[in-house]
């Protein structure tokens, strides 16, 4: 494949991850809103299109026809700049994520021209440190709610921005440690190679520390994307809105897509991690073998979407010194012992 | 040709983040500008090939550490830099005296440089290498780092948990001489708005 060919494909590729993630992004919005009326006995969007699909439309149209406040002291650059480094890093995670094996084109003619046999994988880029790269993305993250609280000049702001960005800084240390011995077990952070250490369902779910190793990751994913039953530095009923309560219109609409956005990653990070990814039962003529796989890659991700939106409602949420007790009292110490007896373990199997 | 175009442009990023931070009144500008500097560092580490390492500088040091940093500026709400006469001075005499220094420095270095130059992604960066190092050629520094590391956060507890170290919540100020002998005071966020 010669240089402009990778080109023009990576381009095409990015565009197309970029454009897929925005639209599930939206999506995700829809599903929230359907299922929580759904759990709470009521219907939900409905008119706008059938069952409500064009509802994120509409709400997008909303977003930006209406009127942009900025209060007058607060402090301009880092206000207006929050949400786009909060959206910046929330969507880049998507880079290293692979959805499938991969993508096998013949060569082609179109008139005098032959666009050679193209094969490129399912993945924007395949790093051999791909699992440290979304770990220091996420990481990232954290300024886009701190810089809101702080220079929205406000005290629930404030508040809220700083309850957020301890939680987040807190429940990273155990995301990270949850996630070391599954990098023991695969022999390595490619986020490709751990998903082909999950061959012939030997996935790492039902690996013994890779259970315990699951549900901490999940608990601190939870926290870190402040999500219900840990979403104290945003609920309504405490904090007005928290780090966002000075923003309106599409500024607004920035936080809220960056927070879906971080709640994909995490789905689609817990597919590949832990359920095997795009492994599933592949069947069929080429061109069906080769999508099969993103398939299964989708369904396994949006049940992950769907359980983030059942755990929601259905659980209240925590009060912060709860939060930051169990995170690191107990969470940190079952990380750090789960990660110290897999070493163990593998040390002495080996 | 491609090195050098990216060593430049990872280089200027940085030097432009070190300089503005300097520069900057406001302690928050300043402390965003180090994070430009941690992440522009990170890119001078995947150009030697340490890839493991530029992922862990950006995780620990502009993901965690700077973080807290920030934090603690919002948390003492310090304002703005004022420029007093003797801060004049140490910029008249400190930006010559700095550039000179660097200057000697630079042509120390270039005098005595190796003509072969670092290409590309040299380094064996990989996580396995740097393992093999760190657990079993280097495993007693490895250890005894921990172990300063302990320290240091075990002082720190104490340090937080002294009788004066909080002020309370109706703004009583602790008394002079416990002040000058505790560091910088935890404020109750919020407090001054």
């Amino acid at each position: 494949m010669s240089i402009t060919t990778y080109i023009i494909v990576s381009i095409i590729k990015s565009i197309a991850v970029i454009f897929v993630l925005l639209t599930a992004v939206a999506y995700s919005v829809w599903l929230e809103r359907k299922v929580s009326a759904r759990i709470q006995n009521r219907w939900g969007p409905t008119r706008v299109g059938p069952f409500g699909l064009l509802q994120p439309l509409a709400d997008g149209i909303k977003f930006i026809f209406k009127e942009d406040l900025t209060q007058p002291y607060v402090y301009k650059t880092l206000y207006i700049a929050a949400p786009m480094i909060a959206v910046v890093f929330a969507i880049s995670s998507i880079a290293v994520v692979p959805f499938g094996n991969s993508l096998d084109i013949p060569a082609f003619h179109i008139g005098p021209w032959t666009i050679g046999p193209i094969s490129t994988p399912f993945q924007i880029t395949d790093l051999n440190i791909g699992l440290l790269v979304i770990l220091g993305i996420t990481s990232m993250g954290v300024y886009g709610v701190a810089l809101a609280g702080w220079s929205s000049n406000s005290k629930y702001s404030l508040l809220g921005g700083l309850r957020a960005s301890a939680q987040m800084v807190s429940y990273e240390i155990s995301l990270g440690l949850a996630l070391i011995p599954i990098m023991i077990r695969s022999g390595s952070f490619s986020l490709r190679e751990i998903v082909n250490a999950q061959q012939h369902l030997r996935w790492n779910f039902w690996w013994p520390f890779g259970t315990l190793a699951f549900f901490i990751y999940l608990i601190s994913a939870y926290a870190e994307t402040n999500r219900t039953p840990f979403d104290l530095p945003e609920a309504e009923s405490e904090l007005v809105a928290g780090y966002h309560t000075e923003y309106s219109a599409m500024k607004f609409a920035m936080f809220f897509m960056a927070e879906y956005a971080n709640m994909v990653t995490v789905a689609c990070l817990a597919t590949l991690l832990f359920f095997g990814g795009w492994l599933g039962p592949v069947f069929g003529p080429p061109i069906l073998q080769m999508f099969l796989p993103v398939i299964w890659f989708c369904l396994k991700a949006f049940f992950f979407m769907f359980l983030y939106v059942w755990v929601r409602w259905t659980l209240p949420r925590f009060r912060y010194d709860q939060l930051m007790a169990f995170g690191w009292k107990v969470l940190l110490p079952l990380a750090i012992a789960n990660l110290v007896v897999t070493a163990l373990w593998e040390a002495a199997r080996a | 040709m491609l090195h050098l175009a990216l060593f430049a442009f990872f280089g200027l990023i940085c030097v432009a983040g070190a300089v503005n931070l300097l520069v900057q009144r406001h302690p928050i500008n300043g402390a965003l500008s180090l994070v430009v500097v941690m992440a522009s560092l990170a890119g001078e580490y995947l150009l030697l090939g340490a890839e493991f390492v530029a992922a862990i500088q950006v995780i620990v040091y502009a993901g965690a550490v700077m973080v807290l940093f920030i934090f603690t500026i919002m948390l003492l709400n310090a304002g703005e830099e004022e420029r007093t006469k003797g801060s004049r001075v140490a910029i008249l005499l400190g930006v010559p005296g700095v550039a000179i220094g660097s200057l000697l420095v630079a042509w120390t270095f270039l005098r005595n440089a190796n003509p072969e130059s670092v290409s590309i992604g040299a380094l064996l960066g990989d996580p396995q290498t740097i393992a093999r190092l760190l657990f079993r050629d280097f495993l007693l520094p490895f250890e005894v780092t921990s172990v300063l590391i302990l320290i240091a956060i075990m002082g720190a507890v104490v340090l937080a948990s002294r009788p004066g170290a909080i002020v309370r919540p109706h703004g009583e100020p602790v008394e002079a001489k416990q002040q000058e002998k505790e560091g910088p005071q935890l404020v109750a966020a919020g407090r001054e708005h």
